[in-house]
This record gives structure tokens, C-alpha cells and sequence, in this order.
């Protein structure tokens, strides 16, 4: 697999940029265009580093945008196109990664850290201001001594 | 012979290193005032002999020695001599010995700057620094040797990859690096105190510069990175999610938590044991950042080396520091005593929210990006967790955190009045509402954006009232006013500036992102076609010769309102050595805006045709504010820098009240 890869990167760089989406691959229709852009910038060129065909110069993104824009043409719908790819290619193809059980941890991680961070947060709280009453008032000569200090301060 | 000098150096450093983290570690065990003393001494020595290195590889690069594998690697006679320099850290075995020349290089500054720290602390502190010294130069001088002859040396070199011969490029890796490598003093420090058991005031107080400086210089360095891909990559894209991206965003978001707990730390001696956490945090994800670049494993457009052997190493270097350091925290965490109590509603209060925030972003952009590895080495499906992701989740925790962030500072410690806070921001509100309304009543929409540009609003106007309430500006004369504000705490100013910085950031992408437009067509000499209001002209194609390229130029007017305002000359490069094509677009900024020309090939004729001369590509851009993104970043670095000069940071100027603390809390 890796042999492929550095194969095809080699491809790539001997084939220098052809500059993600070319002028001959637009759409004459610019409803259907902009409706090929948007699901672009959504799909993977599967030989980058997490680069969607949109801004991909690989030969593959221009592969993939072209055959995007054939399903359009044909009448699909976005779900149908996508669908289209990812039978081909499987959930790698999409940079937003569906929600799955193998994906639960990726997509509700965040929240349940947040959550978690945020219920620390509230217990630590609550218990220090309960362990609050254990600290002694100040005694009259410390209460006389922290006048002093502000006092000081005030002046600076 | 130069080579050798360098190669001999390196391995002096190494035992130096040695030397640094052992010999000041038992001396302050056994209270040895001799054996602390060692530590001061060997860490200048391992920079002295570190730099030497570094050094002779430069002077190697400079005079084009092809008879190290390096310099043939990595060099080219015909370069430029700016390239021949940054050459030196354009590849892998030359940027780790960066890496380690500043590492080496703040060790020996908090030698030489360290000299009101209490002994044991300095002794511990450049211990752990001489610790992570001798993992990285064994590093080098057992995986990465930049000093390798070959034989026969070649006639030339291979030279340089063309995308990396680039000013922007040329300063960003050093500058990031200051930051990554920056974060090692405060994790030295935090270690440190965990071994001595004490967490104070002054211990925040010492751990602020370093960590401010670090902070300055990721933040920079970031931002410099992020203007390289947008000019040089050719479609005006700014900022990718892409790994390696990620692994620079991972300390720059625990950095920021740092430096902000540790205001609370050393204001109100809360928040000591999440500090010492976050200190080791920020070093761990340099490391983790380091790793994931110089092991590839990620293959990404930044990475060029990878060698499984080397990952191994540096995983093993990441584990030990990472693993020993959070087992000591385990062990000693729990001793340390909190102090100052405080209400929620308060600037600590604040303060841990927006940390709560950060530390969810960092864990969020950690676990995207490493998801797909987790999986991977799971046996699990192949996934890509990529832009649209981290936009669904990264941007939801960041707003909560930049609306704080402007009250933040406007409240009281201890127990702060919130409805009065935000009475005093009524002006940065009617001016986030207009800036959203003027948005929405010039471009419609998308309600994003409108979000996007209120919430920038709000931290600009944000930040200056924050210092206008410091300065009681109309309230008092103006003189007086003036005389406040010279007499303001650098580290407020620095904190305002940073903030309204943050403002500007976020105005360059929210409106970039939502408003730029494009116009990609094949054009022929003579036609022109509009964009933005612009109408642009392909006056011409012809060839040029560059130092170590040929290249394909084309020139491009551009009229605004029927007045030429631009001539734009993008080119196609091509690098003889390397075989490869850059592209070089061309960039006309107004400050508020910037055109962004591309050349790309000649259209290809249609079937049949008679005609060659079919016309070249051109693509354009028209990105909004873009030029915002990275003046911002540079002014939050600014803003750290500010900070950086505060009084309560030069050495040896302890305050009167300070001192007569400390003499009433002895008494």
C-alpha cells in the first residue's frame, strides 16, 4: 500500500500541478456546477493529505470531479452521486466521516470531554466552597496586618 | 575537516547533555551547591557546542561541500545563497539540528537569565532541559547524522524541492520552532516544581516570559506557514486542517490555556495543579506535533522525510517524556495545595472556562487528526476525517470562548459583577450589531459570516474599551488619561492587543471564507473578463529566465472603474535540477482585499481544430479582508511581545509591596 502511494506521488510530481478544477471540466449548467463544487469540497482525493478533489491538482481529484459531474448530468441527486462514490471507494472517499459505531468515539468525543471537563469543573467547585467554612476568619492582629499591606499598595 | 569539527561537536554536546541532566539533579537532591553549579555551566556549553555544529553545516552549505550526503541531497551549486542557508533546515537531518540548537539555545538563556531562581529549582529545571538535549542529539547523531560523507562526492548537488525556495517558507520553519521548543522551558519548569513539591506565585511568574515568548513565536510561526500555502500554493486557500497543520494548531491551543491559567496562578494561587498539567501538555503536543512531521507517518504535502526507524526513536523519546512526567504528576499532583477561593461568576472563573474551552478544542483537533491512524492501527475501516469535521466541531467550542474572552477581562477576581462587565460593552454590542446589519444589508448573507463578523466586532471594540476603563478615558482629562496609560501594566496592554488582534483574525477568514469569488477560464491574449468589479486583461504571455529556473510569465492588467489599479504577472516555473514546476501567483492587495492570479498550461486545442494558439488558463481570485488573517496573527504576536516587556519580568525588580509581603509573611 505504501509502495502505491509513493508511486503515485512520484506520478504526481512528475506530472506536475495541473491546478485543481480546469476550465474544461465546468459544467455549462451553473446550478449544477455550483451544486458539483459544493459536494467537491467534501470528497477526498484519495492519494492527498486530506485534500478535498475541489482543491486537489492530482490526476485522481480530476478523475473523481469528472465522474462527480457525469452522475449530476445523469440526474442524480447529491445523496445518489455520493453514494455512487462511496460504493466505489468506501467512507474514506468523505472528508466528514459518517456517523457510525466506529466513528461514535470521533464524533461525540468532544462533547462528552466538554461535558466531563465541565462537571469536574462544578464538583471542584463545590466542594472546595464546602471545605470553605474549615478556614478560620482572620484573627484581629492578621486583620491588622492585611490594612497595613493594603494600605500600602494603595499608595504605589 | 569542517565536517568533522561539526560532527565531533555534536557528540561533545551529547555529553554534555549527559552531564547536564544528571550531575544538577543529585546536587540538588543532596543540597550540593558544587554539583547544582554544573547545570548553569554545561547548558551554555551545549549550546556553545551545538551552535558550533550548526555552524559548520551552514559553511558546508555555503560553499556547496558535495561530499557530505546532506548538502548533495538537499543543495545545489546554482542556488541562491538564501536557499543554500535555508536549504540547511529544508530537510530532516538539518531541521532537528535546528530543533536542538534552540533547544540548547533557551537552556543556556535560562542559565544565564536564571540567576533569582532559587538554586535547586535552576538546578532542576536545566536538568530536565539537558534531558530532553541528550534524547534529541542521540537523536541526530544515531538516526539523523547531517555530517555523512559520500564518495566520490557528485559533481552537484539534487538541490532543493522548488515549493520550499520561498522567503515566506525560507523564516517559518526556525520561527515555529522557537515556539514548539519554547514550550520545553515550561515543562522543564513544571517537572521541576513537581520534584520540589511547590507551585507558587513566583513560579508562574518565572514560567510567564518563557511561555509568552514561546506563544509569540508559534503564533508567528503559524501564521507564516498558513501565507506560504495561501500565495504559494495557488488557490487562495489559507489553512487546510491538514495534519501537520493540526499537529503546530495542538500546541499553540494548549499554549494559549497555559498562559491564561497561569495568570491565575500567579494572581490568585488557584488552578496550580491544572497549570503544571497544561505546562506538561503544550511540551507533550510539540513533541506529539514533531513526531507526527518527522516520522511521516502522515504522508502530507509538508512532510519529506519518513524512515520508520526514526519514528520509533522519536516515539520512544515522546513516551518517556510524556509517561515519566505524567507519572510524576500522578504521584505529586494531589500534594499541591489550592489556594484563593473563588465565585464562578469571577475573572478566574472566567478564565477556567475559556481553559475548559481550549483544552476541548486541542482534544478535538487531536482526535480528529489521529483518528484515522487509532482506526488504522485498529484493523478498523479506513476513514478521513477532514475539513468539514473540524468546522462542525472546532468552530462551536471557539465561539463560546471568543465571546468570554472580551468580558473576561472587564470582571473582578474573586466575585465579579457580570451585568455590569457587559453594561460597560454595550458599545462593543451596537457595534457588533452594526457591522453585522452593514454586512447583511451589502452581501445578504450567509448568517454565518453575519455571526462571524459581529463576533470580530465585539473583540476589537472589546479590547478597547477594556484599556479605555483602564485609562478612564473622558471620564478624568486627557493628560490624565495619557499618564494612566503609560503607566498601565505592559502585560494589560499586551493582553488588549493580543484580544483585538484575535478580532481582525477572525474578520480575515469569516469574510474570505464566505465571500470570495472566482473566475477560472481560458483566456487569450487581448480578452479580458470581469471579477468583483474588476475587469482583468491577459495582456500578453512570454518566457523569462530565472537564477536556477526557467519560467512562463503572464501579464495581466487590472482595471477598476475604467483606472488600471494592477499589473499582475503570474508565472509557471520550471526547475531544471528538480524537474519540477512551481507556480508563482500574483497578488494585488488593497489591504481590504486581495486579486489573486494564477497561470495555469495552455488550453488544449479542441479535436480538429487548426488553431495552436488556444489560449492559457488563468484562474482568479478575489478573497475579501484576506490580508487580515495574517496582519492579526503578527499583531497578537505583537501583543506577546507587549506582554513580554512587563516590569514584573525584569530580572532582580521586585516591587516595595512585593518585599514587604514577603517580610510580613516571614514574620
Amino acid at each position: 500500500m505504501t509502495r502505491l502511494f509513493a508511486a503515485l506521488a512520484l506520478l504526481i510530481a512528475l506530472s506536475g500541478p495541473a491546478l485543481a478544477i480546469q476550465p474544461d471540466e465546468v459544467l455549462a449548467d451553473p446550478a449544477l456546477e455550483a451544486r458539483a463544487r459544493d459536494l467537491s469540497k467534501g470528497l477526498r482525493c484519495l492519494v492527498c493529505q486530506n485534500q478535498s478533489i475541489d482543491d486537489s491538482d492530482a490526476d485522481l481529484a480530476r478523475d473523481l470531479r469528472i465522474i462527480l459531474r457525469e452522475r449530476l448530468s445523469a440526474g442524480d441527486s447529491d445523496t445518489q452521486a455520493i453514494a455512487y462514490l462511496t460504493a466505489r471507494y468506501g467512507d474514506f472517499v468523505l472528508l466528514k466521516p459518517p456517523i457510525k459505531p466506529v466513528t461514535w468515539a470521533l464524533w461525540f468525543g468532544p462533547a462528552a470531554l466538554l461535558l466531563l471537563g465541565a462537571g469536574g469543573i462544578v464538583i471542584g467547585l463545590r466542594r472546595r466552597k464546602a471545605s470553605d467554612g474549615a478556614l478560620d476568619a482572620l484573627s484581629d492582629p492578621e486583620r491588622a496586618r492585611l490594612a497595613a499591606i493594603l494600605k500600602d499598595r494603595d499608595q504605589e | 575537516m569542517i565536517a568533522e569539527i561539526g560532527h565531533y561537536a555534536l557528540i561533545l554536546a551529547l555529553v554534555i547533555a549527559v552531564a547536564q541532566s544528571l550531575l544538577p539533579l543529585y546536587g540538588a537532591a543532596r543540597g550540593s551547591a558544587p554539583l547544582m553549579a554544573v547545570g548553569p555551566s554545561a547548558a551554555i556549553g551545549q549550546f556553545a557546542f551545538v551552535a558550533l555544529a550548526f555552524a559548520m553545516l551552514t559553511q558546508a552549505y555555503v560553499v556547496s561541500d558535495f561530499t557530505l550526503v546532506n548538502v548533495v541531497q538537499n543543495s545545489h551549486s546554482e542556488k541562491p545563497l538564501l536557499y543554500k542557508i535555508t536549504g540547511l533546515w529544508s530537510n530532516h537531518e538539518g531541521s532537528m539540528l535546528l530543533w536542538v540548537m534552540i533547544l540548547s539555545l533557551f537552556g543556556a538563556l535560562v542559565a544565564a537569565r536564571g540567576g533569582n531562581l532559587p538554586p535547586s529549582l535552576r538546578a532542576r529545571v536545566l536538568a530536565i532541559q539537558g534531558m530532553i538535549g541528550a534524547a534529541f542529539l542521540a537523536f541526530i547523531l544515531f538516526t539523523s547524522n547531517p555530517f555523512l560523507r559520500v564518495f566520490p562526492p557528485p559533481a552537484d548537488g539534487r538541490g532543493m524541492n522548488p515549493v520550499l525556495q520561498d522567503p515566506g517558507l525560507a523564516f517559518h520553519p526556525p520561527i515555529l520552532y522557537l515556539g514548539y521548543v519554547g514550550f520545553s522551558v515550561a515543562f522543564a519548569f513544571a517537572v521541576a516544581a513537581l520534584i520540589e513539591g511547590r507551585v507558587d506565585a513566583a513560579w508562574a511568574r518565572w514560567v510567564r516570559p518563557w511561555t509568552l515568548a514561546a506563544w509569540s513565536a508559534l503564533t508567528l510561526g503559524i501564521a507564516l506557514g498558513s501565507w506560504w500555502a495561501y500565495y504559494e500554493l495557488g488557490w487562495g486557500g489559507f489553512w487546510f486542517w491538514d495534519p501537520v497543520e493540526n499537529a503546530s494548531l495542538l500546541p499553540w491551543l494548549a499554549g494559549t490555556a497555559l498562559l491564561h491559567s497561569a495568570i491565575v496562578v500567579e494572581k490568585r494561587d488557584a488552578l496550580k495543579s491544572w497549570t503544571v498539567l497544561l505546562a506538561i501538555l503544550a511540551f507533550v503536543m510539540s513533541l506529539i506535533g514533531t513526531f507526527l512531521v518527522r516520522s511521516g507517518v502522515l504522508t502530507s504535502v509538508h512532510s519529506f522525510a519518513s524512515d520508520p526507524a526514526r519514528g520509533l526513536f522519536i516515539l520512544g523519546i515522546l513516551i518517556l517524556t510524556a509517561g515519566g512526567a505524567l507519572v510524576l504528576y500522578a504521584i505529586r499532583a494531589p500534594t499541591l495545595k489550592a489556594g484563593g477561593l473563588f465565585q464562578p461568576i469571577s475573572r478566574e472563573g472566567a478564565l477556567v472556562l475559556n481553559n475548559l474551552l481550549l483544552a476541548t478544542a486541542c482534544a478535538t483537533v487531536f482526535l480528529g487528526t489521529l483518528y484515522p491512524l487509532f482506526l488504522d492501527a485498529l484493523n478498523g475501516p479506513k476513514v478521513s476525517v477532514g475539513a468539514p469535521y473540524f468546522n462542525a466541531t472546532f468552530l462551536p467550542l471557539m465561539t463560546p470562548a471568543l465571546l468570554v474572552m472580551v468580558v473576561a477581562p472587564l470582571m473582578a477576581w474573586k466575585r465579579a459583577d457580570l451585568a455590569g462587565a457587559l453594561g460597560r460593552l454595550k458599545l462593543a454590542f451596537l457595534a457588533a450589531l452594526i457591522i453585522a446589519g452593514g454586512a447583511w444589508a451589502m452581501k445578504g448573507g450567509p448568517i454565518l459570516a453575519l455571526i462571524g463578523l459581529a463576533i470580530a466586532a465585539w473583540l476589537v471594540v472589546g479590547a478597547v474599551i477594556d484599556i479605555a476603563e483602564r485609562i478612564r478615558l473622558f471620564r478624568v482629562a486627557l493628560g490624565d488619561s495619557l499618564r494612566r496609560l503609560m503607566g498601565l501594566p505592559r502585560s494589560a496592554i499586551g493582553a488588549a492587543v493580543a484580544h483585538g488582534a484575535l478580532g481582525i483574525v477572525v474578520a480575515g477568514i469569516t469574510a474570505s471564507s464566505a465571500w470570495h469569488a472566482e473566475n477560472i477560464g481560458v483566456m487569450k491574449p487581448g480578452e479580458s473578463v470581469d471579477i468583483a468589479g474588476y475587469t482583468i486583461k491577459l495582456e500578453q504571455v512570454g518566457e523569462v529566465d530565472g537564477p536556477n529556473y526557467r519560467a512562463r510569465r503572464a501579464v495581466l492588467s487590472a482595471t477598476y472603474a475604467g483606472k488600471l489599479v494592477a499589473v499582475l504577472t503570474p508565472e509557471k516555473r520550471f526547475f531544471t535540477v528538480q524537474q519540477t514546476t512551481t507556480t508563482e501567483a500574483a497578488i494585488h492587495t488593497t489591504g481590504f482585499a486581495d486579486l489573486y492570479a494564477v497561470l495555469g498550461d495552455p488550453a488544449t486545442p479542441q479535436a480538429g481544430s487548426e488553431v495552436t494558439d488556444s489560449g492559457w488558463v488563468i484562474r482568479l481570485y478575489h478573497n475579501p479582508l484576506v490580508p487580515w488573517i495574517w496582519v492579526g496573527a503578527a499583531l497578537m504576536a505583537l501583543g506577546g511581545g507587549i506582554s513580554l516587556t512587563d516590569r514584573r519580568h525584569r530580572v532582580g525588580a521586585p516591587t516595595r509591596s512585593g518585599a514587604r509581603i514577603a517580610q510580613v509573611a516571614k514574620a
